[in-house]
């Protein structure tokens, strides 16, 4: 009994590994290509030095970063300034546990998925603000406030157009959600909630932090907002809880308004046999990689927000709209409209 | 107990990444919302103006170039123009057409590394390299007449020091630029540095648009840049404000149409003024600018084609003899060795040139006792009273405004501090 759940837990273990390894490589590598991406809508190469075509330059930056020494400036609360850094990178990883990659290949089936990752994506806030607090500068406070005012106001509206899913699915189950949306391309949920696909996409970003609503780091205002106080290997962890963040809403809103895994030729007589033998994996990483490249192509393109006007836009337009189309949703649901309710 | 609630100071640079250099601002806050901004000068001050009174007149003209360092030509200008004033000297019509040329390339140098800046600190970082593309094909110009990238000392009392050459550096082949790379890179370099400079005016405006369309109709850019910072007419004229500053603010005023020097009289072109005073007609009145400037070069450019002549006043009183005379002619060497060692006497009186800067109006006030020093020079830098006009128009707008405003304001300390 007790071996079978030793197994057990050792199984989840390796599962855990098989998740967070490929997430740790993909992350450098996300940092690889964005650099590269950015730097020729820049007119510029990217980095090219480091092992060829420079594809070894994310394991330089690994192994600068943790060499570094971490310095503790010493008015700040020690405890807290190194809580911080681990606080904002541990929701961020354990969102992964109930993400489903393939109809099987899933950590935790849990039928409450949406809220625990509702839940995760929230938790990371309090890493950003702690560490804006515990490094007792004024800069990175300002960075804190920044966060949470941005938090508040864009959770709610991540949340709504997430109520918006979970009411077509009649599921918060990840899984359910994505099987709810089978059929073809079209009865994918985009289409049916696309205001609140839009919304949830935006507010993602907002959510991670990056342009246009960068305001925590703030570069030319904050300097660097919460993270200013932290070198080496701490600062490495809030980069690494960034990077899995943005990941993670990509294969979000990959799942729950993209049809995840499936084939977008379901449903199409010829190519969807031609195409039939392609994973589910492989499609989900597909159009999460389209995600991810949106962002570093919003990164290239637009100015960063105010303070003020970032609040604005979460209060004033994105909660009434998500609100409306929700109880357009309800109605729908009630009157079965189309293929999708 | 009650608690008493304190502003928020907040030391906002010298290390800064939007200080534009040096620039020290003491912020109070109440939130984010700025109550008081003091700025801080002189973390860049070198002595420019004692530094002159110490050696000859035209041993100065280098100091030029690094007040304003992202606008050299337009400082050298001001200052040979003062020598000249002196002197009563004046330039060959080729020369003085020369210096036009490029004090409007200077203009869209300062103009295109304005342009980035600004968007940088607004969070736009793309434009930024668009903006240093550009300016990497001004700065080879630079290189072509002067032999320097940005420090030229180009300009002397009497014309400049030389003729434009007939032809450019070009790209070498080398481990990391294959041959196919290279001649497409030098493509445009085949023919005169005019040939160079008129591939360039044709091509410019199509990278204004290409800006344009990153800016000009962005929703958060207008959002950022509309209605902050606004300067009515009348405050801009007490602050003392020149140039982009002043015309933003919808004052027509362009010393280069008010008080012609050089040929700018002989030149077509217009001078855009914005309506409102705040940073987005400021911005779009720089763009604008930007595009008049390339006007002027391509009027430039035409003429200097037709009309070869020499570029530097004949008198070697004053104007170093050629090399080539030196190796034959007794007094050019003497002219030589007195110029270089001791340099010329300027009569005795003041003198004020000002020539509108890319960032206004850059005056040098010169005193000279008859000896070979100035003995007093004064510095009319634009920037300096912009900057005076922070805390004011910062004043009630939030801490990410400041950002736009310094953007705005167009500040380089080299100048401001001298």
């Amino acid at each position: 009994m007790i071996t079978e759940q030793l197994f057990t837990l050792a199984w989840i273990l390796v599962k855990i590994l098989a998740i967070l390894l490929p997430l740790v490589v993909v992350i450098a590598y996300t940092t690889f290509f964005e650099r590269k991406v950015i730097g020729y809508m820049q007119v510029r190469i990217g980095p090219n030095r480091v092992g060829p075509r420079g594809f070894l330059q994310p394991w330089a930056d690994v192994f600068k970063l943790l060499l570094k020494e971490i310095i503790v400036p010493s008015a700040s609360n020690r405890f807290l300034f190194l809580l911080a850094p681990i606080l904002a990178l541990a929701p961020a990883l354990a969102a992964w546990a109930v993400i489903p990659f393939d109809q099987q290949l899933v950590l935790a089936n849990v039928n409450a998925g949406l809220l625990f990752l509702l839940a995760m994506t929230s938790l990371g806030v309090y890493g950003i603000v702690i560490a804006g607090w515990a490094s007792n500068s004024k800069y990175a406070f300002l960075g804190a406030l920044r966060s949470s005012a941005q938090i508040i106001s864009y959770e709610i509206a991540m949340g709504i157009a997430l109520i918006g899913v979970l009411m077509a699915a009649g599921s918060l189950n990840l899984t359910e959600i994505v099987m709810a949306q089978s059929g073809n391309l079209l009865s994918w949920y985009w289409l049916p909630l696309f205001p609140l696909f839009v919304v949830y996409w935006i507010a993602g970003v907002a959510e991670t932090n990056r342009l246009p609503f960068d305001l925590a780091e703030g570069e030319s205002e904050i300097v660097a907002g919460f993270h200013v106080e932290y070198a080496g290997g701490a600062f490495a962890l809030f980069f690494l809880a960034e990077y899995a963040n943005m990941i993670l809403i990509s294969v979000l809103t990959a799942l729950l308004f993209f049809g995840g895994w499936l084939s977008p030729f379901q449903g199409i007589p010829v190519l969807e046999e031609a195409f039939a033998w392609v994973p589910g994996i492989a499609w989900l990483l597909l159009k999460s990689a389209c995600f991810m490249f949106m962002y570093l192509w919003l990164r290239a393109t637009f100015p960063r927000y105010r303070y003020d006007q970032v609040m604005r836009l979460g209060w004033k337009v994105f909660i009434p709209l998500t609100t409306f189309w929700i109880i357009l949703v309800a109605v729908a649901v009630r009157l079965g409209v189309g293929p999708w309710f | 107990m009650t608690t008493e609630f304190h502003n928020y100071t907040l030391n906002f640079g010298p290390q800064h990444p939007a200080a534009h250099g040096v620039l020290r601002l003491v912020l109070e806050m109440d939130g984010e919302v700025i109550q008081k901004a003091d700025p801080h000068i002189g973390l860049l001050h070198r002595a420019t103006e004692k530094l002159v009174e110490t050696k000859p007149f035209n041993q100065s003209i280098g100091y030029m170039d690094r007040l304003d360092y992202v606008s050299m030509m337009c400082n050298e200008h001001a200052y040979v123009m003062a020598i000249e004033k002196l002197l009563g000297f004046e330039p060959p019509l080729r020369a003085q057409y020369i210096r036009v040329m490029f004090d409007e390339m200077t203009r869209i140098l300062n103009h295109l590394l304005w342009l980035g800046a600004h968007a940088l600190d607004i969070g736009a970082m793309t434009v930024f390299l668009y903006a240093f593309r550009e300016r990497e094909d001004l700065m080879d110009c630079y290189e072509a007449v002067s032999g320097a990238r940005m420090h030229a000392t180009y300009y002397r009392p009497g014309g400049v020091y030389r003729d434009l050459p007939d032809s450019m550096p070009q790209y070498k082949p080398s481990k990391w630029h294959k041959a196919k790379e290279v001649a497409r890179l030098n493509e445009n370099r085949q023919g005169s540095l005019l040939d160079f400079i008129a591939d360039f005016a044709d091509r410019f405006p199509g990278c204004v648009d290409t800006y344009e369309t990153l800016l000009t109709d962005n929703r958060i850019w207008k959002q950022r840049t509309v209605g902050i910072g606004v300067v009515s007419p009348e405050r801009a004229f007490q602050l003392g404000f020149t140039g982009p500053m002043l015309r933003g603010s919808g004052i027509e005023w362009d010393l280069r149409k008010k008080q012609p020097y050089e040929v700018y009289d002989r030149l077509d072109f217009d001078i855009p003024i914005g309506r409102h005073g705040d940073c987005y007609d400021r911005y779009l009145v720089r763009v604008a600018e930007m595009r008049q400037s390339n006007r002027i070069i391509k009027q430039c450019v035409k003429w200097l084609r037709n009309n070869p002549g020499p570029v530097v006043n004949n008198d070697h009183k004053i104007v170093p003899p050629k090399r080539a005379e030196m190796k034959q002619s007794m007094e050019a060497l003497i002219h030589h060795f007195k110029l270089f060692t001791e340099g010329y006497c300027v009569p005795e009186g003041e003198a004020y040139a000002a020539v509108e800067h890319p960032k206004g109006e850059f005056g040098i006030y010169l005193v000279s006792d008859g000896a070979n020093k100035p003995y007093r020079m004064k510095i009319r830098a634009p920037g300096f009273a912009h900057l005076a006009a922070m805390e004011e128009m910062v004043k009630g707008h939030m801490l990410a405004d400041v950002v736009a405003m310094m953007g705005t304001l167009d500040l380089v300390f080299g100048e401001i501090d001298r």
